[in-house]
């Protein structure tokens, strides 16, 4: 592990600051595309064509009564809205934004990541049960049997990932993509990855954990004032983390295509913020998909869900990676 | 059988004596449910009590759900909570102005309640309606069929998961309330329809959007099958979800596209035509399979057909009045009324009074309504009140399939499955 220096609590800083309001981007934004998608308008009232509605929501859950049901469990009611909220954030002490712009390289950073991303199921589970509801109750525990589905074949998809980059340090598996990026190399992983990640975030098709129209709300029915407003804003958060994996994973990081071949030498500043753009650009998109995909498609039965999970795409990420651990091993020993 | 006692499983905390009343009531109506085994020591076995105040219920449906995890071992039903009275309100209304409330029943498709209660009383008292009414209601029929089964459509994807469709079958929703504005006034309860006729005739600016939208729509619903006939999610939701034979259809008596969509084709249109059915040339749509896809496609094809029956009748509508001229059984036209003396006294008449069918008679006549057989049954005493009006409205018949469909599928399938059957609150319970 390198040593914390000045730049990992530069990076740190500014990529908390950055994540917690692209989460209330990325609220104005789904509002903004659903209504694009649905012929509406979408908030165009406060500020600027409706830019500052994010802070108008929250100074409207501040403001609500914070109701805790009578029967529920209340301190771990109020303490599961924290969990998926400081999860989130702890994801970005991994992620590579730039050529050396990170803040920590841990060499077992894959295995990290993998395990505080599940950790914010704990809070979705936790609050379910503490509300006392059987709507709620319901909605957690499709989050528990949910996460642990799609952690599997997500975490398949990664260590095939892993296999090109032969460490577990998120550096070395986005420098390893430098001119061919994984989704050239391992599509089929990134197909799984790429859906796992969407279950991963609870967001339509895999949204059964809220199925508004069946479960009310599923886990957050109890939930008001700003403890849901942790809930949304975790899912929002989850959705950019969620972006920012499946580009670092897949689509290069912050490397442009096959830049190896062609991306001519330049000075650091360049290069950093050359970087950043490409990046942010990528999650963008990715945050983009999203919400596009929320708002056409409809949702997954839970049974569904599990018969995909379990009997599709885990045993495809398992020969994945079997068959791309063989073709690896013989390209570096047989041919190489 | 051991049953559990609601009132001691609920702690009512606003309102001790309603609250603790109301569930009484509950136990008396035998919606209670057995008591839980003894032997569930995993506790998997849950009661979920789903409404009235539910968002995917559509209105104040309320379900009780044993669930053995996310299976729904037994359903139970309870409607009446949108209880108006409807039929006894008839019995201090005139004919015509009773229609109003129907507008009110089947709020999705007020046109077809009209025509519905119009075509009733005009059997009890023997009225002729002019060739040409008979082409505009058709129209506004099938208008409504349209409206309701978009609106069906809208809400049954959106319970599958989809907001958005909602929001795109509401604006071709929007089309036909601009229509219905221009034919008769009203965008949403139109009472259009009058005993003898309709109120009046078509603009041409009406004709014209009719025709627009007739000739727009069919791309729309393109669009509509192209998003969800392919979609594999859609498709899996409700392929073998909420299956219901044929002969158990028969035996509830279901009705509409619900029976369709279990392979019995019985279409009032076309078994009894009233109006003018006989004259235009149109397929019932009808599936085998039963299930929730089958009524998908039922109505899509529905909506299909009712765009070929309006274009037949705008081809075909004939010149001449619009309402009978008999100032004893409908209302004289306006010029009448205003310039001439009788006139006056017809109109004054029809209000007060309203058209009186022999006494003792009765009569049931029945429409085909967007969800099914909706018929009134009307006894008369002789007086311009009917002596009793009841109403068989499809709703009430259609929801109760929905236990039977219900028992075996799991939680996330009954918003489907409720969609799917398509009831409208209002009617059921009246």
């Amino acid at each position: 592990m390198e040593p914390v220096t000045t730049t990992s609590y530069i990076v740190l800083g500014i990529a908390l600051f950055m994540l917690l309001n692209s989460a209330a981007i990325a609220v104005y934004a789904e509002r903004r595309v659903s209504a694009f998608i649905q012929n509406r308008l979408g908030p165009n009232r406060v500020g600027p064509l409706g830019l500052f509605q994010p802070l108008a929501d929250v100074v409207k859950l501040l403001l609500k009564e914070d109701v805790t049901p009578a029967k529920g469990f209340k301190t771990i009611h109020a303490i599961a809205p924290v969990i998926p909220v400081v999860t989130a954030l702890m994801t970005v002490a991994v992620i590579p934004f730039g050529d050396g712009l990170y803040v920590t390289d841990i060499n077992a950073a894959v295995l990290y990541l993998l395990a505080v991303n599940s950790l914010g199921v704990y809070g979705v589970t936790l609050g379910g049960w503490a509300s006392n509801s059987k709507y709620s109750l319901l909605g957690g525990l499709r989050a528990a049997a949910q996460m642990i589905s799609y952690e599997l074949p997500m975490g398949m998809a990664v260590a095939s990932c892993i296999l090109f980059s032969g460490s577990l340090s998120m550096i070395d598996v986005v420098n390893s993509q430098e001119i061919w990026w994984n989704i050239f190399r391992n599509p089929i992983a990134a197909v799984i990855f790429i859906v796992a990640a969407f279950a991963e975030a609870n967001r339509t098709p895999f949204d059964l954990v809220e199925a508004e129209q069946e479960l009310v709300g599923g886990f957050h029915t109890e939930y008001s004032s700003m403890k849901f407003g942790m809930f949304f804003l975790a899912e929002y958060m989850h959705v950019v983390i969620g972006s920012m994996l499946i580009t670092t994973f897949f689509f290069g990081g912050y490397h442009l295509p096959f830049a190896g071949y062609w991306l001519p030498e330049m000075g650091s500043t360049m290069k950093m913020i050359l970087d950043v753009s490409v990046f942010t650009i990528k999650t963008l998109f990715w945050a983009f998909t999203f919400i596009w995909v929320r708002w056409t498609i409809p949702r997954f039965k839970y049974n569904q869900v599990m018969k995909l999970g379990w009997k599709r795409m885990l045993p495809i990420s398992i020969f994945n990676f079997l068959i791309l651990a063989v073709l690896i091993y013989g390209y570096h020993h047989w041919l190489g | 059988m051991d049953t559990k006692n609601i009132k001691n499983a609920v702690d009512p905390q606003f309102f001790k004596e309603h609250q603790e009343s109301l569930y009484q009531a509950l136990e008396d109506k035998h919606t209670t449910i057995e008591l839980m085994d003894e032997e569930d020591p995993l506790n998997t076995k849950m009661i979920l009590n789903m409404g009235p105040q539910h968002p995917a219920t559509h209105g104040v449906l309320r379900l009780i759900l044993q669930l053995n995890g996310e299976l729904i071992e037994k359903a139970k039903l309870d409607i009446g909570y949108l209880h108006r009275g409807v039929e006894k309100i008839a019995e201090n209304k005139t004919y015509q102005e009773f229609m109003p409330y129907t507008d009110r029943m089947d709020y999705l498709s007020p046109y077809s309640n009209n025509v519905a209660l119009c075509t009733a009383v005009e059997k009890i008292a023997d009225v002729e309606v002019p060739e040409r009414a008979h082409y505009i209601r058709m129209i506004g029929c099938e208008l409504a069929r349209i409206s309701s089964h978009l609106l069906w459509l809208g809400t049954m994807v959106m319970d599958a998961g989809a907001v958005s469709f909602f929001i795109w079958t509401f604006r071709e929703r929007e089309k036909l309330y601009d229509i219905f504005d221009n034919i008769g006034g009203h965008r949403f309860t139109i009472s259009h329809a009058r005993i003898g006729g309709v109120a009046n005739d078509l603009t041409d600016d009406a004709l014209a959007m009719i025709k627009e939208f007739v000739n727009e729509f069919p791309k729309e619903l393109n669009d509509f099958h192209g998003l969800l006939d392919r979609n594999r999610i859609f498709f899996d939701r409700n392929r073998e979800v909420g299956v219901l034979t044929p002969e158990r259809a028969l035996e509830i008596g279901a009705t509409g596209p619900t029976l369709r969509g279990s392979g019995y084709a019985y279409d009032i249109r076309d078994f009894e035509p009233y109006a003018r059915y006989d004259e235009v040339d149109f397929e019932i749509p009808t599936r085998l399979e039963g299930d929730n896809l089958a009524r998908y496609y039922v109505r899509m094809e529905e909506m299909q057909q009712s765009i070929r029956i309006i274009e037949q009748c705008l081809d075909k509508l004939p010149k001449g009045p619009v309402r009978t001229d008999n100032a004893k059984q409908a209302y004289p036209s306006k010029d009448e009324v205003y310039y001439s003396m009788e006139g006056m006294i017809h109109d004054f008449m029809m209000t007060d009074t309203g058209i009186c069918p022999p006494e003792g008679e009765e009569s049931y006549h029945a429409v085909e309504g967007p969800k099914g057989e909706l018929g009134y049954y009307i006894k008369s005493d002789g007086t311009g009140h009917p002596w009793r009006l009841s109403i068989n409205s499809p709703s009430f018949k259609n929801l109760q399939a929905l236990e039977d469909m219900l028992d075996g599928e799991m939680v996330a399938d009954t918003v489907v499955i409720i969609g799917g059957v398509d009831p409208v609150m209002g009617e059921a319970d009246k």
